[in-house]
């Protein structure tokens, strides 16, 4: 349980990592350690250079953008998770982040892990890739050559696999935050708090002047290789009346998903999770549709 | 074998050392500063028995490298501890029984070190989430909340206390 030996380097400037990570044939770049860390200690990988990301200034930052396509909240790469947990912007603008990241490890692990780290570990079951699919976020990757924004419904290129080149390093998440009277619900079924999620569910649903479903965000953790948007769900749903009856009728159809399985969770188990908690997702976004953000439990 | 030349503070006192590239934090506090009390149990972040506080924020020091202490302010549960003495989280664990083994306790010591430092008057089930980082396989946690419900307890009176003591001599001065 110690890591083989590399090189370690810990660049000053992105520049300089992003020269490193081009002249390496087997690197790893190293953010908050909470995933690359046991991996390197347990020998599931070794690279030959680990180069450390945490000494480059001007990777931790959320802010606000305006655009002539609306306001963006602009989220460095090495942004701590506990800043996300303690940020009001995030409260305030992205709440589905806000609610999800108190299921992200403990304390302890927030306090050092990024949201950089967590989108290229792309855990299935992990909740910030989850949150940036539910969102439709678009990621904003650097190397040597340029810059390259990916949408966040390209990013995975298989499971627990980026769509980044050997080259490239994740710079920042960029979220659309949703506006005027709409509900979110992150949910998530674990063994203990803390725990990966076996199935996590991210809802957010807007009403339109009448009442009905004007725009509807539907998201399963842990049940795909990679988070998956639940895109015949919410195209059922939108223009309907929002109703527990209506959610039960569409979410019946998350049971047919082709989910991963284990010695733990067959795929059957992971199936009646899916339409059990995509209802309550949607039941519980649903009774938020009155509340503002600011003011979210 | 690769080294890095590296400057940190642990417990207060300043180090220069001389550290191999691919040793996390917590065996160099064990082995090169023979500061024992981090224990490790797991080795890959779940346990928490490594938990050490980093320029102030509770860190697992098994997922964290020396080499990337340089320049840090460390402190164990040897920094949290007075000489010769409990600090009144500790004199808690003792009353309450909070340890049986004592295996997980100063990496638990660690993390209510950190919360009580933030927030004076905890809630039960703001303890159990910060221990939800822990693993204590003995006591089934029951009584290192009761402990850590007690020091808080203590600490807001003894808080309280010294506030009284210090406005005393402020107010007799302005007389």
């Amino acid at each position: 349980m110690k890591a083989a030996p590399f090189r370690y380097h810990a660049p000053r400037t992105l520049a300089e990592a992003l020269a490193l990570l081009a002249g390496s044939d087997n690197a790893r770049v190293l953010a908050g350690g909470q995933s690359l860390m046991p991996m390197l200690n347990m020998r599931v990988v070794a690279p030959d250079d680990l180069i450390d990301i945490n000494g480059i200034e001007g990777l931790a930052y959320i802010r606000e953008e305006s655009g002539v396509a609306g306001d963006e909240i602009v989220i460095g790469a090495m942004t701590r998770q506990r800043e996300l947990e303690f940020s009001p912007l995030v409260a305030a603008r992205l709440p589905l982040m806000a609610e999800a990241i108190r299921y992200v490890g403990h304390r302890q692990t927030r306090n050092r892990g990024t949201i950089g780290g967590s989108l290229c570990q792309l855990d299935p079951s992990a909740e910030l890739p989850t949150v940036a699919q539910a969102f439709d976020a678009v990621i904003v990757a650097r190397s040597a050559r340029g810059e390259r924004r990916i949408a966040i419904a390209d990013f995975p290129a298989g499971y627990m696999t980026p769509a980044l080149a050997a080259d490239e390093v994740l710079v920042e998440l960029r979220f659309r935050p949703w506006s005027g009277l709409h509900g979110w619900a992150f949910i998530e079924y674990a063994r203990r708090h803390g725990d990966f999620a076996v199935v996590s569910a991210a809802a957010m649903l807007a009403l339109g002047a009448d009442g009905s479903i004007a725009r509807l965000s539907l998201t399963l953790g842990g049940v795909g290789a990679a988070p998956l948007r639940l895109a015949e769900i919410e195209r059922t749903l939108t223009g309907k009346k929002p109703s527990t009856e209506a959610f039960a009728a569409a979410c019946a159809s998350a049971g047919n998903i082709d989910a991963l399985e284990d010695p733990h969770y067959p795929k059957w188990y992971r199936q009646r999770l899916a339409v059990a908690l995509s209802r309550r997702a949607l039941v519980a976004a649903l009774q938020r549709t009155t509340l503002q953000p600011a003011t979210s439990p | 074998m690769e080294t890095r030349d590296i400057k940190l503070t642990v417990n207060g006192k300043a180090h220069a050392c001389t550290v191999e590239t691919r040793v996390n934090l917590a065996d160099f506090l064990r082995h090169q500063l023979g500061l024992t009390g981090t224990h490790v149990g797991c080795e890959h972040g779940v346990c928490g028995a490594c938990t050490v506080l980093v320029d102030g924020h509770s860190a697992r020091a098994c997922l964290m490298l020396a080499a990337q202490a340089d320049g840090k302010n460390v402190v164990t549960v040897e920094g949290i501890t007075p000489a010769g003495g409990l600090s009144p989280l500790q004199q808690s664990f003792w009353d309450k029984h909070g340890l049986q083994c004592g295996y997980c306790t100063p990496g638990v010591l660690i993390s209510l070190t950190e919360l009580l430092e933030t927030n004076a008057s905890p809630t039960e089930a703001e303890v159990r989430e910060v221990l939800s980082g822990h693993l204590c396989r003995c006591t089934g946690y029951h009584n290192i909340v009761a402990a850590a419900m007690d020091a808080a307890e203590h600490l807001r009176v003894a808080n309280s206390a010294a506030k009284g003591a210090a406005l005393g001599p402020a107010k007799g001065a302005e007389k």
